[in-house]
């Protein structure tokens, strides 16, 4: 084990400094072990504790980030093969029906607002999950759990809990059938 | 080698026990910063997305600055 030439008081920890004040190698195991005073216990233990508070500090900043990253880059609808979801005459005008898009997704509604004109939405509310119900007449959609409210033109939330809209899936008239090709971002 | 120290034990312990709270404010604003600010997005809203952003880079700065002045009372 090497020694340090200097015999001259060294520092251990902060402001400790070791009673006969020799090199922390010369120092017992023990202190070496445990080398901050108990006068700089408090001191030091607080300390501490603000640089693990600037560290958190430091994490809120890198997830503040990410919320950028993803606003200003993420992808706002993700396109899918176009899928024949109903034919144009499956649905009176009013009426709705579900389906999954892409495959395998959750329940999806389709809603048909006029003559050629559909819409369509994640059928679970926002909130909890619970499906929405279309109140075309007024022009809404309804969540019966808890009394949530929806556009129906839009998605947005208009009314109770739900704070997100809808995320909408992006549909397309082609003759006589009704496409989907497509599924925007709730965030969008 | 450096012994002195502008602040005795006790000062340094007062000032360390100042400089906390302030830390923990900050580091709480930035907690209901990026809370509102996750809120916001999901609902829609992205333009508050950059400003929250350099506030809390603010506050950070800020704490590292308060975090530097305690290791140079050593």
């Amino acid at each position: 084990m090497s020694h340090t030439t200097t015999d001259a008081p060294v520092p251990v920890g902060t402001r400790s400094v070791p009673p006969d004040g020799a090199s922390p190698r010369k120092q017992p195991r023990w202190r070496r072990d445990f080398p901050i005073d108990w006068q700089e216990d408090d001191y030091v233990s607080r300390r501490d504790l603000i640089k693990y508070v600037v560290l958190t500090s430091g994490a809120f900043v890198v997830g503040q980030l990410c919320v950028v990253y993803k606003s200003l880059f993420a992808r706002r609808a993700t396109a899918f093969e176009a899928s024949a979801v109903a034919s144009v005459n499956e649905l009176a005008v009013g009426g709705a029906k579900t389906f999954a898009y892409p495959p395998g997704s959750t329940p999806r509604l389709l809603v048909r607002t006029g003559a050629r004109a559909f819409v369509a939405y994640d059928q679970q509310c926002t909130h909890l999950q619970c499906p929405v119900i279309p109140v075309v007449e007024q022009g809404k959609l309804h969540c019966p759990c808890h009394n949530g409210w929806f556009d129906l033109r839009t998605g947005d939330a208009i009314a109770g809990p739900p704070q997100r809209r809808l995320p909408r899936v992006l549909v397309e008239v082609r003759a006589d059938t009704v496409y989907a090709t497509g599924v925007e971002d709730a965030a969008t | 080698m450096k012994h002195g120290s502008r602040f005795a034990r006790s000062q340094r312990m007062t000032v360390v026990s100042a400089i906390l709270p302030f830390v923990i404010l900050i580091v709480v604003l930035q907690l209901w910063l990026l809370t509102a600010t996750v809120n916001a997005y999901l609902g829609g809203d992205r333009a508050v997305a950059l400003p929250a952003a350099l506030v809390s880079l603010v506050c950070l700065g800020l704490n590292v600055g308060l975090l530097r002045y305690l290791y140079r009372l050593d």
